[in-house]
């Protein structure tokens, strides 16, 4: 029992030769991020709060994908979309397609507390924010001189990064051509919490795939896919979202311990192994405050808490761990 | 070879006054759009292409509200969304706010087929669909007379009830004041997506199939919901809540989107079937018993052993079914 969090900054195959311009600042956002989210749990916020607070954090960092530093669409503009629920209540709220919206999570939790819909996108996700009067910004203020080369990259490339359906006829799969500067495939944010109470809660941020089709939804804003909560467990996914929404990631963590009666771990580490290797990984905590983070990736950006003092920030899958973990790809604190 | 079967639906929530004539008019529609399934499934077709026929159908006709006769949203404009799946490698596609597209489960098909995404929203779906030279249509095309006076209603039923834009918590609820009169059999407090029985129209239509090799697929598409925002999107395109298909069922919901959402209804007859061992019709029930919270919705199902179920907790559910044996029914009440 006692409160747990864990959360995300992306998970894909990032290369260990990962400069320290690009690693530290990472590291730091994530190490701040949890330090601001274990405060707030030992204040007595709620999960629904801390999750929110987390990802807003997160979004305001350039060097993740979403908020301020999300990716480009094939037009060069920035769709970002994100997702909250609350795991007694299965409350949920999902926004998609906003380009001034400074904190999108915020948007999603306000669509779930001020609307009778559960999921607005574009044009009127838009303008149900301007009633709500939320802080907007200029789109270039999302727009980073970083995803304007990553973009021009990719577009020389001519394919989508980060991911894809299966190949299709006459169209390489083209997983190999990433550049090679930092973690491209990686920058979707999210933040699983349990708080003293129980009360389970995850939100998931994400300025989508670098050089998408304008109007494609990921698995973010998918409940069920990359987010999902219940009365069992909380859990974030990251990764190649169609495969994501294919496998329906995070509903499959929770209906593994409902139905099959697993423990957090073993639900989690099921649902990854079922996914095609380098696609998904996912952070969960569960009613009990167990917390895990899985993937099949060789990296997810990641760090997590619990109120009985495991403290682990990781980007590898091996001995890179910063904390008192062992660094494990999945694992787990009771 | 396995035995074929299919099951479709025109949604849940009927008025349980719905004039003689309206009934017999829906199944006849029922009757004429599942004949075309079962001719296609003799002649050998494979499931997928047959739930995108059968949809394709029960879009272009008026009497069900989607595709021409979709529901209005509050500005008084179309914005429909679906979805296909195959349950053969759990390929998916969506489409939201999709606007002159004739039919969106076309659309759909080629997210899944031609795009490296399975979802695409608003204008980018609608570019995505010239450049695929789907057929458009005027928007005006879709808005029927019976549907502007329906919006009208809508309207001032709104102004009425009093918490319909009041997010829901617990039991106190527009659909707990419906479940209490449901049994009394009183139409003026029975309420579907926050409007009157009498004026609500169901919103969806949906088909699922299994062909004779067992490929297992489900294709739903809506109009959505009477008088809602604009950019709102319901569970129709959602993988795991309107729509699911995997090696196992294939699954097309319909009724309260956010009860769908939250439940993940779709995704979750087949999780209980795969991780509880249920039966088809088994599981159906348990998740339209436990899943459904304070929520009204139903659904159509097959599985890959040639069974047809389908289960609702509101009053009615247009729907139709059959298997290779012979057994048709076309049916509206429990």
């Amino acid at each position: 029992m006692g409160w747990a969090l864990a959360l995300h900054g992306g998970a894909g195959d990032v290369p260990r030769t990962l400069p320290a311009e690009s690693r530290e600042p990472r590291l730091a956002t994530l190490r701040r991020c949890l330090d601001i989210g274990m405060a707030a749990l030992r204040a007595g916020r709620s999960a629904l709060d801390v999750a929110e607070l987390v990802v807003r954090e997160l979004e305001d960092c350039p060097h993740f994908n979403a908020g301020r530093g999300s990716v480009l669409t094939a037009d060069g503009t920035v769709e970002m979309e994100a997702c909250v629920m609350e795991g007694a209540s299965l409350r949920c709220g999902a926004v998609s397609g906003l380009s001034t919206v400074a904190n999108a999570v915020s948007l999603a939790r306000l669509v779930m507390e001020k609307t009778p819909h559960i999921y607005l996108a574009f044009d009127g996700a838009e303008a149900f924010a301007r009633e709500q009067g939320v802080e907007t910004k200029d789109p270039s203020h999302f727009i980073t001189d970083h995803n304007v080369e990553r973009l021009r990259q990719a577009k020389e490339a001519n394919r989508v990064q980060i991911d894809y359906t299966q190949p299709m006829k006459g169209q390489q799969a083209p997983r190999e051509a990433a550049p090679a500067d930092d973690n491209s495939q990686t920058g979707t944010v999210g933040c699983v919490a349990v708080d003293a109470a129980g009360n389970l809660a995850t939100a998931t941020s994400t300025g989508g795939l670098v050089n998408k089709m304008a109007g494609r939804i990921g698995d973010t804003p998918v409940v069920g896919a990359g987010t999902y909560a219940n009365a069992l467990c909380a859990v974030s996914a990251t990764g190649k979202g169609e495969e994501i929404i294919r496998h329906t990631v995070a509903r499959d963590v929770a209906a593994l311990m409902e139905h099959r009666s697993l423990p957090l771990r073993d639900a989690a580490a099921r649902v990854v192994a079922g996914a095609p290797r380098g696609t998904v990984g996912l952070v969960a905590v569960s009613r009990r405050g167990e917390v895990c983070m899985a993937h099949n990736t060789t990296a997810m950006f990641r760090a997590c808490a619990t109120e009985a003092g495991h403290v682990e920030v990781g980007i590898w899958t091996d001995a890179d761990a910063d904390a008192d973990a062992d660094g494990e790809s999945v694992s787990v604190a009771l | 070879m396995a035995p074929w079967a299919i099951a479709i639906h025109g949604g849940a929530g009927v008025d349980p006054n719905l004039p003689e004539h309206r009934q017999e008019e829906a199944k006849r529609v029922l009757a004429r759009c599942l004949q075309v399934g079962v001719d296609l499934l003799r002649a050998g077709t494979p499931a997928l292409d047959v739930v995108e026929a059968v949809v394709r159908e029960l879009e272009t006709d008026p009497f069900f509200n989607s595709g021409r006769g979709s529901a209005l949203t509050r500005r008084g404009t179309v914005e429909m969304e679906a979805s296909i799946m195959d349950g053969r490698g759990r390929r998916c596609g969506a489409v939201s706010g999709v606007s002159t597209v004739k039919n969106p489960v076309s659309l759909a098909r080629r997210v899944m087929d031609k795009s490296p995404h399975s979802y695409l929203a608003f204008d980018g779906a609608e570019e995505f669909a010239r450049e695929q030279g789907l057929e458009t249509v005027d928007n005006s095309y879709f808005i029927t007379e019976d549907n502007v006076g329906m919006l009208k209603l809508a309207k001032e039923a709104g102004r009425i009830l009093f918490d319909y834009r009041i997010p829901l918590t617990g039991t106190d609820t527009c659909s707990a004041l419906a479940g209490a009169d449901h049994h009394n059999n009183g139409h003026n407090g029975m309420v579907m997506n926050g409007l009157p029985i009498s004026i609500y129209a169901p919103e969806t239509v949906g088909c699922a199939v299994v062909d004779s090799t067992g490929a297992c697929a489900a294709a739903t598409s809506t109009g959505g919901l009477m008088n809602k925002m604009t950019g709102r999107i319901g569970d129709s395109p959602l993988i795991g809540s309107g729509t699911y298909a995997c090696g196992a069922c294939a699954v097309s919901c319909t009724g309260e989107g956010e009860a769908i959402i939250r439940s993940t209804l779709a995704r979750d007859v087949a999780a209980v079937m795969e991780y509880k061992g249920l039966p088809l019709q088994q599981a159906v029930d348990f998740c339209v018993r436990e899943r459904l919270d304070e929520g009204f919705a139903g659904l159509i199902a097959v599985s890959s052993d040639g069974e047809v179920a389908y289960g609702f907790n509101c009053t009615g559910m247009f729907r139709g079914c059959a298997t290779e044996d012979g057994f048709m029914e076309v049916g509206i009440w429990e």
